[in-house]
């Protein structure tokens, strides 16, 4: 089977949803012929499409936003390019009181079919602006949906299914899965992935590890040396965060009776702690340790490698967290 | 500008609907019978009109906190929106949205928005939508003259005049943002004047005179049909309520409400329509006896309207 990049993921799939669908179109900044993106993953269909259905914008993330919810409140079906979730606080009120309020407030009137792609998380000296992960800020905004692929594969699926989707769908690309992902292997033909199914990444006995975006690849780099001391950590990847598919973690914790999640998020209001409080409302006479949470420092990212490396989660914190409990 | 004799009686029609609706919204919420709160819009009537005459079923509008008349003004019914004022389950919103939310996207209507401004980049994106589908629709952006100094005013209007949208910003100039006057809000005497830096026409015109409404925005909508772009139209209006009802308006004096209300939109348009020959006073009269028919009625189905299942907070949030 054919070997694509993270990047590539995300290009096919939109450039298969524009075919498929003459609704379809991208809206943002540096989303034309120059760059195709800012991380270079639109390239190539400005020229395939064409400007009238590659927009390229000001620096205006309000019209931007606020646009592509007057489109597709009447008949479009936008893809609301954003640069970096940062971005969202320069239009947070179309996101929080229009894209996904209108429709309920319209007492179900309007379908909202609306897909934001949005550059997320920490890993390359970005600083705290362009480094930021919102997911518990996100999942707290009922009407959206979230996507968080951790591999090319994923991406593809997901952004397919976003696309196709009649609901504000926000899909995180990690910068770090970009610029330095691995490559997926990838079959030739459509497929898609449902919005709501978590994977279960690797198989395995002593203890569940939920583990969101790049966090995924960190986690299952931890599996092989936690092996290799005689620990089995099961990896589930939810894939999306709204809706969460809380029976395969709650399935997979009622089997390990133990549970550490893996987040990037501040460790206070994060997803981490979400799911938590899910599998502690639901499975509580399952767990047979404390839930860990492996979460960055309630602090703002900080630029320098060396701080900012110390700030991620990655495979020792996760190695620490599960030995601690196994 | 040629206008018919059944075209300006469905207008002198709309302004009374709207004046007698926002008189009976006043009433019955002081009355504690509407929750929430709500922003009338008697004295503005002759914006809301003097616009909408010049649009069909199929072009859209976006409207403000203050949005009752641009719903009327757009056809909306009384009944349903009544409804909706009081929480009801056959409100136009199912009793999600209230006074500041009224839709009715089957009529164009894409929403009131209670976020000042919130509404001129989504007219932008309904003005991109009907360009993309090749359509001649047009967007009508209600705003007041506080949502221009707002951000995504310039961001909206930016946008909309570089890719030639075909939107229509009809900005109501009731003089205040809430408790702040214009005077004090801007440092230039005309709103219009801002589309100098947009390179795209802006008027500024008499907002208690529907008929000059009428004509710029028709000129606007024109424009806008042909590929021709934005455009920004100044109404100047006044308001006859405070910003919301039981708002005390210590920021205004008496004698200003007074001058205003003498500038009262439905009486002046009601005298040139007598001038015109087009309607008598018995004739305009029958109309207002039955608007106030119309408007008993809305309010006895909404009063006997049931409210919604509690479980229904639960439904419409995803499609």
């Amino acid at each position: 089977m054919r070997e694509i990049t993270f990047s590539q993921g995300i290009n096919e799939a939109i450039d298969e949803e524009m075919k498929r669908d003459p609704k379809v179109f991208i809206i943002g900044e540096d989303v034309g012929k120059h760059w195709g993106g800012a991380m270079g993953e639109l390239k190539g269909l400005f020229d395939k499409h064409g400007p009238k259905r590659v927009l390229d914008t000001p620096i205006s993330e309000t019209a931007i936003l606020g646009g592509a919810i007057g489109a597709a409140a009447t008949g479009m079906r936008p893809i609301a390019y954003l640069y970096f979730v940062d971005f969202l606080g320069v239009c947070g009120d179309e996101l929080i009181n229009h894209l996904t309020k209108m429709r309920y407030m319209f007492g179900g009137k309007i379908k909202m079919p609306l897909t934001i792609t949005a550059y997320t998380g920490a890993g390359i000296s970005a600083a705290d602006s362009h480094s930021k992960t919102l997911y518990g800020w996100l999942m707290a905004i009922p009407g959206l949906k979230i996507a968080v692929p951790s591999n090319a594969y994923d991406a593809k699926g997901l952004l397919k299914s976003a696309i196709r989707e009649d609901n504000p769908v926000i899909f995180l690309e990690h910068k770090v899965l970009i610029t330095g992902g691995a490559k997926s292997q990838v079959p030739e033909g459509e497929y898609t992935i449902p919005l709501g199914k978590a994977d279960i990444k690797r198989k395995g006995s002593d203890v569940t590890v939920v583990a969101i975006a790049v966090m995924v690849p960190r986690a299952l780099a931890a599996a092989e040396k936690l092996q290799k001391k005689g620990i089995s950590i099961e990896v589930i990847d939810p894939r999306t965060l709204v809706p969460l598919d809380k029976k395969a973690i709650i399935d997979s914790v009622k089997k390990t009776g133990k549970l550490v999640i893996m987040d990037e998020d501040p460790k206070t209001g994060g997803a981490a702690g979400e799911i938590a409080a899910i599998v502690a409302e639901e499975a509580f006479s399952s767990l047979k340790a404390p839930i860990k949470r492996v979460s960055p420092p309630d602090t703002p990212v900080p630029f320098s490698p060396a701080l900012e490396k110390f700030w991620m989660p990655d495979e020792d914190d996760l190695i620490k967290a599960v030995t601690e409990i196994a | 500008m040629k206008i018919g004799k059944e075209k300006l009686t469905d207008m002198y029609r709309a302004m009374v609907r709207i004046r007698l609706f926002e008189e009976r919204v006043v009433k019955e919420f002081a009355a504690g019978h509407i929750p929430g709160f709500v922003h009338v819009y008697s004295g503005e009537e002759a914006v809301a009109v003097g616009a909408c005459a010049n649009l069909t079923d199929d072009d859209y509008i976006t409207s403000t906190h203050r949005g009752h008349g641009h719903v009327i003004a757009k056809g909306g019914k009384t009944d349903r929106m009544m409804a909706e004022l009081y929480g009801k389950k056959t409100g136009y919103n199912k009793g999600k949205g209230g006074s500041m939310h009224i839709a009715e996207v089957d009529i164009g209507i894409l929403g009131a928005d209670a976020i000042v401004g919130g509404g001129i980049p989504v007219a932008g994106g309904a003005a991109l939508s009907a360009k993309m589908r090749e359509t001649d629709q047009v967007a009508v952006c209600f705003l007041g003259d506080g949502a221009t100094n707002n951000a995504r005013f310039h961001e909206g209007v930016n946008l909309a005049s570089i890719w030639k949208l075909p939107v229509v910003y009809v900005i109501e100039n009731n003089v205040y943002a809430e408790t702040t006057p214009v005077s004090y809000a801007m440092n230039i005497p005309n709103i219009a004047d801002r589309a100098v830096s947009y390179g795209i026409p802006g008027v500024t015109v008499d907002g208690n005179d529907v008929l000059a409404v009428y004509e710029a925005v028709a000129e606007a909508v024109a424009r806008a049909r042909k590929g021709g772009g934005p455009t920004l139209v100044e109404c100047k209006t006044c308001r006859h309520h405070g910003h919301f009802e039981g708002d005390s308006m210590t920021y205004r004096s008496k004698a200003e409400v007074e001058e205003c209300k003498k500038r009262d939109p439905i009486p002046r348009f009601r005298k040139s329509l007598a001038e015109m020959g087009i309607l008598t006073e018995e004739g305009a009269g029958k109309i207002d006896q039955e608007i106030a028919k119309e408007i008993d009625e809305a309010v006895k189905f909404a009063e006997e309207s049931p409210l919604p299942a509690p479980e229904e907070a639960l439904e419409d949030v995803y499609a």
